[in-house]
C-alpha cells in the first residue's frame, strides 16, 4: 500500500525546552488503522498535531508522497461550539470552505445519521450525553470527507458501554468510507481492538519502541472481544508496552 | 411558585418598610425636611412630574448614549486587542489609567475643555469614561478564552482570522460582553450623575442638578422624588440588560440554562 504521510527523524521540543517527541520516524499508509499507544505525556498528542500540522517540528521533515491529504481531526473533548447546533456544529469544515449553504445542510445531516444522531440536528450540544456529543465531533470530522482521521484519545473520558460502541461504529466507518485512521491512546485494549498496527512509545520523548501488526483486527464483529486470540494479541501489546517503559527505566 | 415568589418577597418587602416608614415618620412627628413621609415623597413625585421627568429624561438620554458609545467602543478596542499583542500592550496601562482616575477629579477639566455651551457633551464623555473599562475589560478576557482546540480546529479546516474572529471568538466573548455590560449599564447611569454634580450650577439640567436645587431649597420630598427616579432607572437598566442576557444565553450557556427538577 502507498505510503500517505512519513515522519522523518521528526523531534519537538516546547519552548520551555522539554523534548516532547523523537526522533521519530513512522510512516502511515493509505487505508491504514494505525495506534500511537503509550502511557501519559509519551508525546502521543504531539506526534498527531504534528501530523496535522497544528505544531511545526524543531526538526525532521514530514513528507507527503502524494497530494496532502485531507485531514479530520477528532479531539479527546468533543470540542463543539456551545452556541451552535449539532447540525451547525457538523456544517463547520464546510463552511469554513464555504460549501453552499443547502448543500452543507445537507452533507452535515448526513453525517449526523451516520453517527446514528438522526433526529438530533437541532439539540444543543449541553442537551447531548458525552457519548453524543463525541458521535457529533466525530460527523464533524466525517463532514469534511477526510482522507486521513486523527484522533486523539477520542474515547478516554467516556463509560466503557458508550466506549465500545463507539469502537464498533468507528470500525464500521473505516471501512465503510476506506478512510486512514491514526488513532492516539492509552488504553491496551482498544489498541488491539482498533487497528491494523499498534505503533508503541517510549516515555518522553517519544520514540517508536516496537510495531505490533494484528492480523484479525480491527475487530472483524463485537464477539472479537471475547475471544482467546484477543487475549493473546492483547497480551502480546502489553508486553510490548512493558519493555518500552522498562527499556526508559 | 419559585418565579412568583422571587418578585412577591422583595415587592412586599418593599411596601413594609414603606409602611413602616410613614407610621414612623406620623408618629414621632419627624419634620419634612428632615425625614418625608412616603406620602410627602408621593406629592412631591406627582406635583413636580413634568420637570421630574423632563430631567429624568435628559439623564437617562446622556446614559444611554454613553452606554452605547462604550460598548462600541470597548468591543472594537478589545477586537483589535485580541488582533494585536503590541496595540494591547502600547494601549492597555492608558485604559486602565481612564479607568482609575475619579470621575469627580476630571469633571471641571472636561468641562472646561468642552465648554458650559455643550454641558451635554462633556457630561456624555464622563459618562463614558467610566462605562467604558468593564465593556473593556470583560470582552478582552471573553476573547481570550475561547478553546484552543476549537481555534487549532478552525486553522486545520484552513479559516482566515476573519473567520476565526467572527466564528469563534466573537461568540465565545458573548456571555462575558454581556455580564460587562450589566456593570456598565449601572456605572454609565452613576458616570451621568457624578458629572452632573461636578457641571454644578445651572448649566444641566439633568436628575442630579434637580436634587442639588431641591437639597438647596430644602425641598426634601421633592429630592427623594429625584432619587427613587434615579434608582428606578438603575433597576430598569440592569433588569433590562439582564433580559438581553438571558434572551440572548438560554439556549447554550450554563447562566442562563433553568436546571432540570
Amino acid at each position: 500500500m502507498n505510503v500517505i504521510a512519513a515522519l522523518c527523524a521528526v523531534e519537538r521540543i516546547y519552548s520551555n525546552g522539554v523534548k516532547a517527541v523523537g526522533p521519530l520516524d513512522l510512516e502511515i499508509r493509505d487505508g491504514e488503522f494505525v495506534s500511537l499507544l503509550g502511557p501519559s505525556g509519551c508525546g502521543k498528542s504531539t506526534a498527531l498535531r504534528l501530523i496535522a500540522g497544528l505544531l511545526e517540528p524543531t526538526a525532521g521533515t514530514i513528507v507527503w508522497p502524494g497530494e496532502k491529504a485531507r485531514i479530520g481531526f477528532v479531539f479527546q473533548d468533543p470540542t463543539l461550539m456551545p452556541w451552535a447546533t449539532a447540525r451547525d456544529n457538523v456544517r463547520l469544515p464546510l463552511d469554513l470552505s464555504h460549501v453552499q449553504r443547502n448543500e452543507a445542510d445537507k452533507r452535515a445531516t448526513g453525517a449526523l445519521a451516520r453517527v446514528g444522531l438522526s433526529g438530533f440536528e437541532a439539540a444543543y450540544p449541553r442537551e447531548l450525553s458525552g457519548g453524543m456529543k463525541m458521535r457529533v465531533s466525530i460527523a464533524r470530522a466525517l463532514a469534511g470527507r477526510p482522507k486521513l482521521l486523527l484522533m486523539d484519545e477520542p474515547f478516554a473520558a467516556l463509560d466503557e458501554m458508550t466506549r465500545q460502541e463507539l469502537n464498533d461504529d468507528l470500525i464500521s466507518l473505516w471501512r465503510d468510507d476506506s478512510l486512514t485512521i491514526v488513532f492516539v491512546t492509552h488504553s491496551v485494549y482498544e489498541s488491539t481492538y482498533l487497528s491494523t498496527r499498534t505503533v508503541v512509545l517510549t516515555p518522553r520523548p517519544g520514540r517508536v519502541a516496537a510495531e505490533i501488526r494484528f492480523s484479525r483486527s480491527p475487530a472483524p464483529d463485537p464477539s472479537y472481544r471475547f475471544t482467546p486470540e484477543f487475549g493473546n494479541e492483547t497480551n502480546r501489546v502489553t508486553s510490548a508496552l512493558r519493555n518500552a517503559m522498562k527499556d526508559a527505566a | 411558585m419559585r418565579s412568583a415568589l422571587k418578585y412577591a418577597l422583595p415587592l412586599a418587602l418593599g411596601f413594609a418598610v414603606l409602611v413602616a416608614w410613614e407610621a414612623f415618620v406620623r408618629a414621632y412627628d419627624i419634620p419634612r425636611f428632615v425625614l418625608p413621609a412616603p406620602s410627602d415623597i408621593w406629592q412631591a413625585l406627582i406635583a413636580d412630574f413634568p420637570s421630574l421627568l423632563s430631567s429624568l429624561w435628559t439623564t437617562l438620554r446622556i446614559t444611554l448614549v454613553a452606554f452605547a458609545l462604550a460598548v462600541l467602543c470597548g468591543v472594537a478596542l478589545a477586537v483589535l486587542f485580541s488582533q494585536s499583542r503590541v496595540v494591547e500592550m502600547m494601549l492597555y496601562p492608558y485604559a486602565v489609567a481612564l479607568q482609575v482616575t475619579p470621575v469627580v477629579a476630571i469633571a471641571p477639566l472636561i468641562i472646561i475643555w468642552v465648554g458650559f455651551e455643550r454641558i451635554n457633551l462633556a457630561l456624555l464623555i464622563l459618562a463614558w469614561i467610566v462605562a467604558f473599562f468593564p465593556i473593556l475589560s470583560n470582552t478582552t478576557l471573553g476573547l481570550r478564552s475561547t478553546d484552543h482546540n476549537l481555534i487549532d480546529l478552525f486553522r486545520l479546516y484552513g479559516a482566515s482570522r476573519w473567520q476565526i474572529l467572527w466564528r469563534l471568538k466573537l461568540p465565545s466573548a458573548l456571555p462575558y460582553l454581556l455580564g460587562g455590560m450589566k456593570t456598565s449599564g449601572g456605572l454609565a447611569l452613576i458616570g451621568t450623575v457624578v458629572a452632573e454634580y461636578g457641571a454644578g450650577s445651572g448649566t444641566a439640567t439633568g436628575l442630579a442638578w434637580r436634587i442639588i436645587e431641591a437639597g438647596n431649597r430644602l425641598q426634601i420630598p421633592r429630592m427623594f422624588a429625584a432619587f427613587f427616579l434615579l434608582t428606578a432607572v438603575g433597576l430598569a437598566i440592569f433588569f433590562g440588560l439582564s433580559l438581553l442576557e438571558y434572551l440572548s444565553l438560554r439556549k447554550w450557556h450554563e447562566s442562563a440554562v433553568s436546571k432540570e427538577k
